[in-house]
């Protein structure tokens, strides 16, 4: 399958990436709405981190054998066997957070005025997630990557 | 019917642990069949949702673990209501209390445990309950629709887990709660002492009264036989009308005992959740199963060990050799809307280990060391990195250089060295080649006015 990955050292830290996730997951898909009106208010999916001039953004991977669909404990989370997306049912989402405790990522974030886990969808409709399409420096790629070299990194 | 049924894979227990099981056997086996025995009359539901249940938040659609087809999809005979007499181990079979015998080639013990109720005086009075499966969330349910007393008060006998979620729970229904905890602090064996305080000050601000320190000594009853309150070990007493005990959890090993599967406190198995008889498993509550941070087998009934035991389990049992990594105590706690995890060991057993914590406005962090490796760790409040301290436990990753970031309030990914992010986060230098860059043109950037 598809995943993002970082190309750390052209990541600015711009924060773009998390603007455009807000407002790819609003129900307006508006910038302005989204940021400015929408309530509940709309979440962005990925965090960027930043130490001195390290930065990059971080999201959820799809692991392949993923922690956080075996920790879920509604079933709110699951992998689609075809497509590989590791999906987050919102409605049975209680907001227990046991997958971010599982995450090695760290890569789940919480919505907390709706007490529910929200995740990277790799924007599902999109030919290429918004993060991956707005990032000016090329940051993110969209690639696919063969499972078993990516066993390996995410061990 | 005394028909001898014969199936390749027999999963008692429809829970974490049987669900699991039946999702990785038929990752690898689409046609061997499978039954599934519980002695629940339900579709496998999420066990922790009792307490939403309870509290009118869910139904039992809305519990539901996975969706309604999942058994007609997975080609699983699931005899739900179903409960086993007998387990023969040499035969490979099992007899149902129905009479109905079942020969099995692999047989999974999913079968929980079962609440301790200790004895006490009163114990058999009417508006006494515990509180771990749906059936109790029902008969607590109907018990307060048919009261007529208002306010209604109940006694929480236990300040665990269990105890915590049903008093969560009656408090939403407007119940007066007070919990009764036999030792000094609440949830003292999955929190420290700050996280412990920092749950009961919770309780405590949405009305529930917490008694430490004391135990239940009597329920007193009317001569109807309705409860009409307890006597605690110091004499002093508190009117109620109902009385849950949430003291925990003991493996059920009752039908094992006797067949030669070897049972300590729960039913022992190796790293490949495989018990001590040849062909049979067990994974979850009943098991005793490897713990990594204490490097030895150990009971840690919660839901998520279970789910990995018994993936671990239906993938050994379909015959794909694999090993458990093990589990821990691990715990993610949301008491109204306070957020707490833990993991491992959350308070030093002595002082041979290095405990680093901080606090904040909105956080406290706590880890416990050994060898500058993590072996514990509480952190309350801004929790959303915490998963990233908890793998680099199961990972037993040496946090010598880099140990005071664990706690910082700015913890993340990027305050772990460069090798332990970079091969997680950038695409693997051996997969370059054959990537395939979907990024096409660079697109003008636009920033929203």
């Amino acid at each position: 399958m598809r995943r993002v990955y970082v190309k750390e050292e052209v990541c600015i830290g711009c924060l773009l990436c998390e603007v455009y996730c807000r407002g790819q997951h609003s129900q307006s898909h508006d910038l302005l709405k989204a940021f400015k009106k929408e309530f509940p208010p709309p979440s962005s999916r990925v965090s960027v981190e930043t130490r001195g001039q390290v930065s990059f953004s971080i999201r959820c991977q799809h692991c392949s054998q993923a922690p956080c669909v075996y920790a879920c404990l509604t079933g709110a989370l699951s992998r689609d066997p075809v497509s590989g997306v590791v999906n987050m049912n919102e409605d049975r989402c209680i907001g227990c957070w046991t997958c971010l405790l599982v995450c090695p990522l760290g890569a789940i974030r919480r919505d907390i005025v709706q007490a529910k886990a929200v995740k990277c969808d790799l924007c599902q409709g999109e030919d290429v997630p918004v993060c991956v399409a707005n990032c000016p420096n090329e940051a993110l790629v969209y690639a696919e990557v063969p499972d078993m070299v990516l066993s390996q990194a995410l061990g | 019917m005394t028909s001898m049924e014969k199936v390749k894979y027999l999963i008692v227990g429809n829970s974490a642990g049987g669900i699991a099981a039946t999702e990785s056997i038929r990752e690898v086996d689409r046609s061997g069949s499978i039954a599934i025995i519980s002695d629940e009359p339900y579709p496998a539901y999420s066990r922790p949702l009792i307490s939403e249940y309870l509290a009118k938040r869910r139904d039992l659609e809305g519990m539901l673990f996975r969706p309604a087809d999942f058994y007609e999809r997975n080609n699983v005979h699931a005899l739900l209501g179903c409960r086993v007499k007998q387990l023969n181990v040499d035969e490979h079979t099992v007899e149902l209390t129905d009479g109905r015998r079942i020969n099995w080639a692999k047989l999974l013990l999913a079968i929980g445990g079962v609440p301790i109720v200790p004895p006490i005086e009163g114990f058999d009075l009417n508006g006494i309950f515990t509180f771990t499966t749906l059936d109790d969330a029902k008969a607590i349910d109907q018990f307060l629709g048919h009261l007529v007393k208002r306010p209604t008060r109940a006694v929480v006998v236990g300040g665990g887990l269990i105890g915590m979620s049903v008093a969560e729970a009656l408090l939403r229904r407007g119940i007066e709660i007070t919990i009764v905890e036999m030792k000094e602090r609440i949830l003292n064996t999955i929190l420290d002492e700050e996280a412990s305080a920092l749950v009961e000050e919770a309780l405590r601000r949405n009305g529930a009264e917490v008694i430490t320190g004391h135990t239940v000594a009597v329920v007193t009853g009317a001569s109807s036989g309705e409860v009409t309150g307890v006597t605690l070990d110091d004499g002093r007493s508190e009117c109620c009308e109902l009385v849950i005990v949430a003291i925990g959890v003991r493996p059920r090993v009752e039908q094992v005992l006797g067949t030669g599967i070897e049972v300590n406190r729960g039913i022992v198995v190796d790293r490949y959740m495989s018990a001590s008889a040849s062909d049979i498993y067990a994974c979850g509550d009943v098991a005793e199963a490897y713990d990594f941070v204490y490097g030895e087998n150990r009971l840690t009934p919660i839901w998520p060990n279970a789910f990995m035991g018994g993936r671990v389990a239906g993938l050994n049992m379909a015959g794909v050799p694999t090993e458990y990594e093990g589990g821990t105590a691990m715990n993610s706690l949301k008491y109204f809307g306070l957020a707490i995890v833990s993991a491992g060991m959350a308070t030093a057993p002595d002082d041979s280990y290095e405990v680093l914590n901080s606090k904040s406005n909105h956080a406290y962090r706590k880890v416990v060391l050994k060898d500058d490796r993590v072996l514990g760790m509480v952190f309350a409040g801004d929790i959303e990195k915490s998963g990233i301290i908890f793998n680099l436990m199961k990972d037993g990753v040496k946090v010598d250089g880099f140990k005071q970031a664990l706690i910082a309030d700015d913890f993340g990914l990027a305050s772990l060295p460069q090798e332990v992010w970079r091969p997680k986060l950038e695409m693997p230098p051996s997969a370059l080649a054959s990537a395939i860059d979907l990024f096409g043109q660079p697109e003008q950037i636009v920033v929203a006015e």
